[in-house]
């Protein structure tokens, strides 16, 4: 590396490192997506990761500590992937407001980690200018040495030093390679960079020729162009194999998903009651046991199971994106999606959606443009959740006939499902029609999408976003689901009287429940559903617990099971009422809760709760009247 | 759209990036957008006179991809209709590797 000939004078000069009590350096990584900043930024961090959201913006925050050879610490702050630094997209904003210390939530960065692709250097060292420009001390990583060797490309690191003014490392961030040059620059002294010039950074064709010039007094010779992307793509985005392929990747995704989540759900669920079985024996019956076993098991519980098929996706996920894959499947899914106002890069979050809406919401991170991705969040929940279907399947064997209607393919229940996820998509469809031309009409930057060269995804990659989602899913959203099952099994033990809860009726909850029947009546409910709809509010799996307890106090339903006493206690009109309302409410705490967090406040999941609600209430409503 | 008088004009074809088969390249000549998008896609390399490749595209033709400055971006069709591209000879088939 050049320039550190002066660092030893300039180390002399300066004062004496704080000690590791103290707090760390500050170091932000940026570069331009697809240059492999993120795997770099895993590299040096490892698992001491935190993900969070930049406050009041969609932008995700990551920071992590590295820790040098000598034990020193310095934090590290992963900004956004951007092509340049004038601030215009959200991510660029963040990115600029975090370079020149604007953001009062996190401290101004001493220094600067720039991460280049070193297989397209000459248009990557267009975002140099900019960040040089900021006169912080830099490291210019180039990585991908890698493939820049094996396809036949040079640079000559000491010359594009001395052109940059800045130090210079070639690595390769995936094998690890070249990592300990990333070191050196963190324990030393920090030169500022003293570029040769630098371009008028408005003038995009001036900094690209500068950028080119820079390339060429390096020596830079580019790699010929991947032969094995070109060779996958003539396949993968072939008229015909591209589309088939397309088609088997999503019905994979889709029957894992269900396949292989459905009895990890029941396993965790028996190891969540068997649990509860044994603080059953160990604890003596008292209100605390009911607290622990009806409260805080059945409420983490409940989020618990859908941790399986939530890492499941986002296993997907990581290996199409890392692979590149995921954006060939936004191209193929783009036609389709714009017929709906949408772009491709919503397709893979609502196909997640019918799993769980949680990581869908979570996987929405991937389209740029915010009104687009505001507008896939919102119409996310009206897919057909895993969480609805107990309950659909509940109400369907409850009311339809088991008549076969095509032979032995098709039976009414089975149709009757199919409907309702039919109801569910077309309500979706329509929803992002209607926000898609009205309030969240697309902003006019052009839909743009690089092709990324295709490699292998790597095991640590992979297994530190899953741990990521896993912390994210358990902290986040496992509070709030906790907090409100305590609030409910409080309503339904007050008031406390003699040592036993209350009779249901006039629980809290009874209260709550007979407190709004006025306004459920004309949907067919009484107001025993009534306490399923609010206990729902939470999530959509309740209502059947719920539902399992009114009922199973009384000694005559309680005889003929859960089905009989809701074909006794509902009309028809009504289970079919029930199920629309099912199908469009937003019962899901989780999902306002991840809503909120990805759109940075309480306005969206605000509107989207109640637009959900009034559709659910109208059409639920009418499909009451029509059928009797 | 100004074409400087080092150019043959008259050997050039003049039309946008959906005139392209795949394995045409062409000289891009200018963008017929506005400001802020027009700089978007110059900073993804979309610059007048730098040559792009028509690439693959999603079944149905749209988006397509397109090689430009060492990278591969995909572009809808409404977009491409607005980039204003100059053909030098009569387009030929580009080898690409393995395809």
């Amino acid at each position: 590396m050049s320039g550190c000939s002066d660092c030893q004078t300039c180390a002399a000069a300066t004062v004496p490192f704080p000690g590791p009590q103290t707090a760390p350096r500050t170091v932000a990584v940026i570069g331009p997506p697809n240059s492999g900043k993120t795997t770099l930024f895993n590299r040096l961090t490892g698992l001491r990761q935190k993900v969070a959201n930049f406050p009041g913006v969609t932008v995700e925050q990551h920071t992590g500590v590295a820790t040098l050879p000598d034990g020193r610490q310095v934090q590290l702050i992963d900004l956004p992937g951007v092509y340049s630094l004038s601030p215009r997209s959200e991510d660029e904003q963040v990115a600029f407001d975090v370079l020149t210390g604007r953001r009062e939530d996190t401290a101004r960065p001493e220094a600067v980690l720039l991460v280049l692709d070193s297989t397209n250097l000459s248009r990557n060292l267009m975002l140099a200018a900019p960040i040089l420009a900021l006169g912080m001390p830099t490291l210019v990583i180039l990585n991908m040495a890698d493939d820049l060797s094996r396809r036949g490309g040079r640079v000559d690191l000491k010359k594009l030093s001395a052109e940059l003014g800045a130090p210079v490392a070639l690595i390769a961030a995936r094998q690890g390679m070249g990592i300990e040059q990333v070191f050196d620059f963190l324990a030393g002294a920090m030169p500022k960079p003293e570029p040769k010039q630098l371009p008028v950074l408005q003038d995009v064709p001036k900094c690209r020729a500068w950028a080119g010039q820079v390339g060429e007094q390096a020596a830079y010779l580019p790699p010929i162009p991947p032969k094995w992307t070109r060779r996958l793509d003539s396949v993968f985005l072939h008229p015909l194999w591209g589309a088939l392929i397309f088609l088997v990747v999503v019905v994979g995704i889709f029957q894992t998903i269900f396949g292989i989540a459905a009895p990890s759900q029941v396993a965790v669920d028996r190891l969540m009651h068997g649990f509860g079985n044994w603080i059953a024996i160990v604890l003596p019956a008292s209100l605390f046991r009911s607290l622990i076993i009806d409260g805080v098991l059945g409420g983490v519980g409940s989020v618990i199971a859908f941790l399986p098929q939530i890492l499941l996706l986002f296993l997907f996920i990581g290996i199409l994106e890392d692979s590149g894959y995921l954006a060939r499947a936004a191209l193929i899914a783009d036609r389709t999606m714009a017929k709906v106002g949408l772009q491709g890069k919503s397709f893979i979050p609502l196909l997640s959606a019918h799993a769980c809406a949680v990581p869908a919401i979570l996987a929405t991170r991937t389209i740029e443009n915010k009104r687009d991705r505001i507008a896939t969040i919102l119409v996310a929940p009206f897919m057909t959740c895993s969480a609805r279907l107990p309950f659909y399947i509940l109400i369907v064997a409850a009311f339809i006939p088991k008549k076969q209607l095509l032979g032995p393919f098709l039976s009414e229940g089975a149709a009757a499902m199919l409907g309702l996820y039919a109801l569910g998509f077309a309500m979706a469809v329509f929803t992002a029609r209607v926000l898609k031309s009205s309030i969240l009409k697309s902003s006019r930057t052009p839909f743009l999408l690089e092709m990324p060269s295709y490699r292998w995804p790597t095991f640590q990659s992979l297994g530190l976003r899953l741990l990521d989602r896993a912390k994210i899913f358990l902290h986040r959203a496992g509070t709030i689901i906790l907090l409100v099952t305590v609030i409910m099994w409080a309503m339904v033990n007050v008031p406390y009287t003699n040592g036993h809860p209350p009779k249901i009726e006039d629980s809290m909850a009874g209260v709550a429940g007979r407190t709004i029947e006025p306004i459920i009546k004309p949907l067919g409910f009484n107001w025993k559903i009534g306490i399923g709809l609010i206990t729902a509010v939470a999530a959509r799996e309740t209502m059947i617990s719920t539902l399992g307890t009114i009922y199973g106090m009384d000694p005559e339903s309680n005889k003929h099971g859960l089905e009989a006493a809701l074909h006794n206690d509902l009309t028809p009109g009504g289970a079919v009422a029930l199920l629309v309302f099912f199908a469009f409410a937003m019962q899901c705490i989780s999902t306002i809760a991840v809503v909120r967090r990805e759109t940075g406040g309480w306005k969206w999941p605000a509107a989207q709760f109640a637009y959900m609600t009034a559709v659910a209430y109208i059409g639920a409503f009418a499909a009451a009247h029509i059928i009797h | 759209m100004q074409l400087s008088g080092n150019y043959q004009t008259s050997d050039a074809i003049q039309g946008s990036l959906i005139d392209l088969h795949r394995g045409d390249r062409a000289i891009l000549d200018g963008i017929d957008l506005p400001g802020e998008e027009a700089r978007r896609l110059m900073e993804l390399g979309f610059l007048p006179g730098t040559q792009i490749t028509a690439g693959r595209s999603a079944p149905g033709g749209d988006p397509q991809v397109f090689q430009v400055d060492g990278s591969e971006i995909a572009l809808r069709r409404e977009t491409a209709r607005r980039l204003k591209v100059r053909r030098e000879k009569v387009a030929k088939p580009v080898q690409t590797p393995g395809a």
